[in-house]
């Protein structure tokens, strides 16, 4: 038994948060938050150079980076097309993609995995897909997206070029402006099929992305808590610093344990998923939930701790909350997930 | 990062299984649940056989009779005899406390006098750090000692003394410095309990189990022999402690709490309570909670294997899981509906949950208080401010 990351996850771990610091400060997270793009398509080279999206990072390394890209709160789809897109086609792409499996008849991957509204045909030139894809995550962003589709009476796994074809993509406004949901209006729009299977596709995404968002909360989760105990050693009230009140410092070694907690559990989901070990299912649900709970609680009570300063637009917490709050709502909700366990554990 | 067994771990997974199996009756684990006190005969028994076994003492080195193993091997052995709820080791206080202290600040002689008969369940332990009007103020210790040649003659009260109507020994808190101030002045003592002048008042519980005492001590004589580390250097051998108390202790709470869930899954069951979609959750959640005590003890035991000292992880699995024990066993009581209020024979499992969710209610109070953890957390690992 050992849990721990290795000398190397942890030096690419310092590398990662050293250069996320330097080129995503709050400020211009905030600014490219407020801006009409979300973010600078500029930093996906800088990502590539860095090895973010190397295949050769197994789905722990992932983890450690899904960790820091957290308490940066990255703007970029790096999530959407490692995590999503590349899941789904067994590596990262070259170029920012994500993957579009909501509509009509699914909402989330499992229905996804059975049933989805979105059609193919075969056409004397190839595939085409007809349909609407909701709750596209960085669709904005996305060169490529894999779409779910239903060929005949199965679901399938397409490639479309949004950079063709950019009058599919619909972004939407969406509450976290750093990772932006939208639709696809698919017309006719040609695609490329994808030759695998799309239940264990949908499958394997899941399972990763529930485990890398589990990591991106702990991230996060940490970030507010350091936003919120630095506020609570240095703004006094009543002559003394409010963290000197157990009101406060008992709400913050709340978030405390909650995240060791959710981090304990996100590490072993990842390593789990990486392992195909046989509880993964259970490991992941189990993470899922803690991460949720440990994040939108985590920034609910960093909000307070901050008084009215936390309230505002100015501050950066907000963000955080809302990347929480995404999370959380990530192919169902944590309620979906406790009643998988439920299933697990009493049958 | 690998959460399975090493062949040395598995292999002696494997033997623990095996002699577990061996030693207790083969519908052990199917029983219903035991209400209340433990049989202290049966107990004193089966801690001789763990010793025999080399079972007692695993992380004590070899040569006071533990076996110098990794903590790793007490976590499998916690985890073993929880999934069948084997009997625990006699001596709670001893194995955890008093014995990891005299081996970091004891003399040789108090090694060979105490560590062996620890392991075998011969000598029990009990605390004596608690004071009337101290509670969670350690520091605020006023029982004293003065010295009287090769003797400390030791007058006070301690309460809450876990096992003290049963101990032969007791670690003892005491101020040696008349006037001395908070943590100055204190020495720590090995005080014989079947010494004139000590008097065990059992003091009866919410549940109605006398489990722990109030302890008087008058003109109690105690050799300087018996004095642990330096005298008026008794706060920092508390600490160790300390410690100990809650460094081992995740492991064993999680162990239990996974016998409680069980436990739990299986009334929710029978009592048709598995259906109802809002009991699912609330068990879901639970089982959470036990997921996440259960790696975040993994995590810390990888810390200190790794560093020497526990994560501050650590501090946190006595917090949440005296809460989350709370949750369970109110749960389990709620799910019994009015037969909940039944109590001893007729009851569902004679009572067993009613005597838990009761006995629940102690553990946001014993081994540190939940609002003194929280102090712990925001202080030592947040940085935050001392509260005062």
């Amino acid at each position: 038994m050992d849990f721990a990351f290795s000398e190397e996850q942890e030096m690419l771990r310092a590398a990662a948060r050293e250069w996320l610091a330097d080129r995503y400060p709050a400020d211009r997270v905030a600014t490219l938050a407020d801006g009409d793009e979300g973010w600078d398509p500029g930093v996906w080279k800088e990502l590539t150079e860095l090895g973010w999206l190397d295949p050769e990072l197994d789905l722990l390394e992932q983890a450690v980076l899904a960790e820091e890209a957290g308490y940066a709160l990255l703007p970029a789809p790096w999530f959407s097309s490692v995590a999503l897109a590349g899941a789904a086609v067994g590596g990262p792409p070259s170029r920012p993609a994500t993957l579009a499996w909501a509509d009509d008849a699914a909402r989330t991957l499992r229905e996804a995995a059975n049933t989805v509204s979105c059609r193919a045909d075969d056409d004397v030139d190839g595939w085409r897909l007809t349909g609407v894809k909701r709750a596209v995550p960085d669709v904005g962003a996305a060169a490529i997206a894999v779409v779910a589709a239903r060929e005949h009476d199965r679901v399938t796994l397409f490639r479309v070029d949004l950079a063709d074809h950019p009058e599919v993509v619909h972004p939407l406004s969406t509450v976290d402006r750093t990772r932006r949901l939208g639709e696809l209006r698919l017309d006719g729009t040609p695609a490329e099929r994808l030759d695998l299977d799309a239940g264990v596709a949908l499958r394997t995404v899941r399972r990763r992305a529930l485990a890398l968002l589990a990591c991106e909360a702990a991230g996060l989760t940490q970030r507010a808590l350091d936003l919120a105990v630095e506020h609570a050693k240095t703004r006094t009230q009543f002559e003394r610093p409010i963290g000197s009140y157990q009101g406060v410092s008992h709400r913050l070694a709340n978030v405390y344990t909650a995240l060791a907690l959710a981090r304990s559990l996100a590490y072993r989901a990842a390593w789990c998923v990486a392992e195909d070990d046989p509880a993964q299912d259970e490991a992941v649900a189990s993470a899922a939930v803690a991460a949720a709970r440990a994040a939108v609680g985590g920034c609910e009570n960093a909000i307070q701790s901050m008084g009215g300063i936390g309230f505002t637009w100015d501050h950066p917490l907000h963000r955080y909350y809302k990347r929480a709050q995404w999370i959380a709502s990530f192919d169902g909700s944590p309620s979906r997930h406790r009643a998988e366990l439920a299933d697990l554990v009493l049958g | 990062m690998d959460f399975r067994d090493s062949p040395d771990e598995a292999e002696f997974r494997s033997e623990l299984r095996s002699w577990l199996a061996a030693e207790l009756p083969p519908d052990w684990g199917e029983r219903e649940p035991h209400v209340g006190r433990w049989d202290f005969e049966a107990a004193r028994r089966w801690t001789r056989n763990l010793f025999d076994a080399g079972y007692a003492g695993l992380t004590w080195p070899t040569e006071y009779g533990g076996r110098g193993l990794s903590p790793t091997y007490q976590g499998i052995y916690l985890e073993e005899t929880a999934r069948i709820d084997a009997p625990d080791h006699i001596g709670v206080i001893g194995l955890g406390m008093a014995g990891p202290t005299i081996i970091a600040h004891g003399t040789p002689e108090q090694k060979e006098t105490h560590l062996r008969g620890i392991l075998s369940g011969e000598t029990i332990f009990c605390q004596g750090f608690s004071e009337p009007g101290s509670g969670s103020d350690l520091a605020s210790v006023r029982t004293r000692s003065e010295r009287e040649g090769d003797e400390f003659v030791v007058n006070g009260q301690k309460v809450w003394s876990s096992y003290a109507h049963v101990a032969d020994y007791c670690i003892l808190l005491t101020r040696s410095e008349a006037g001395s101030q908070k943590h100055r002045g204190l020495t720590y003592l090995l005080v014989d309990m079947h010494s004139e002048g000590v008097e065990v008042r059992p003091l009866r519980q919410i549940t109605g189990d006398p489990e722990f005492n109030e302890v008087f001590l008058t003109d109690v004589r105690v050799p300087v022999s018996n004095v642990v580390g330096e005298v008026g250097g008794g706060w920092g051998v508390a600490m160790t402690t300390l410690l100990h108390e809650r460094g081992t202790l995740g492991f064993a709470l999680t162990a239990r709490l996974d016998a409680l869930f069980r436990r739990l899954v299986s009334t929710a069951q029978k009592t048709g309570a598995a259906s109802d979609p809002l009991v699912r959750d609330r068990i879901a959640d639970l089982y959470v909670d036990l997921q996440g005590l259960r790696f975040t003890n993994y995590r810390s035991l990888t810390a200190l294997m790794k560093t020497g000292v526990p994560g501050p992880e650590g501090s946190v699995a006595k917090l949440h899981w005296s809460e989350a024990n709370q949750r369970l066993t109110s749960l389990a009581r709620e799910l019994l509906g009015a037969d909940g209020q039944l109590d001893g024979e007729g009851a569902f499992w004679n009572g067993y949950w009613q005597y838990q969710q009761l006995r629940s209610r102690g553990n946001t109070i014993e081994a540190g208080t939940s609002e003194i953890l929280r102090n712990i957390v925001a202080e030592r690992v947040l940085g935050l401010p001392r509260s005062r």
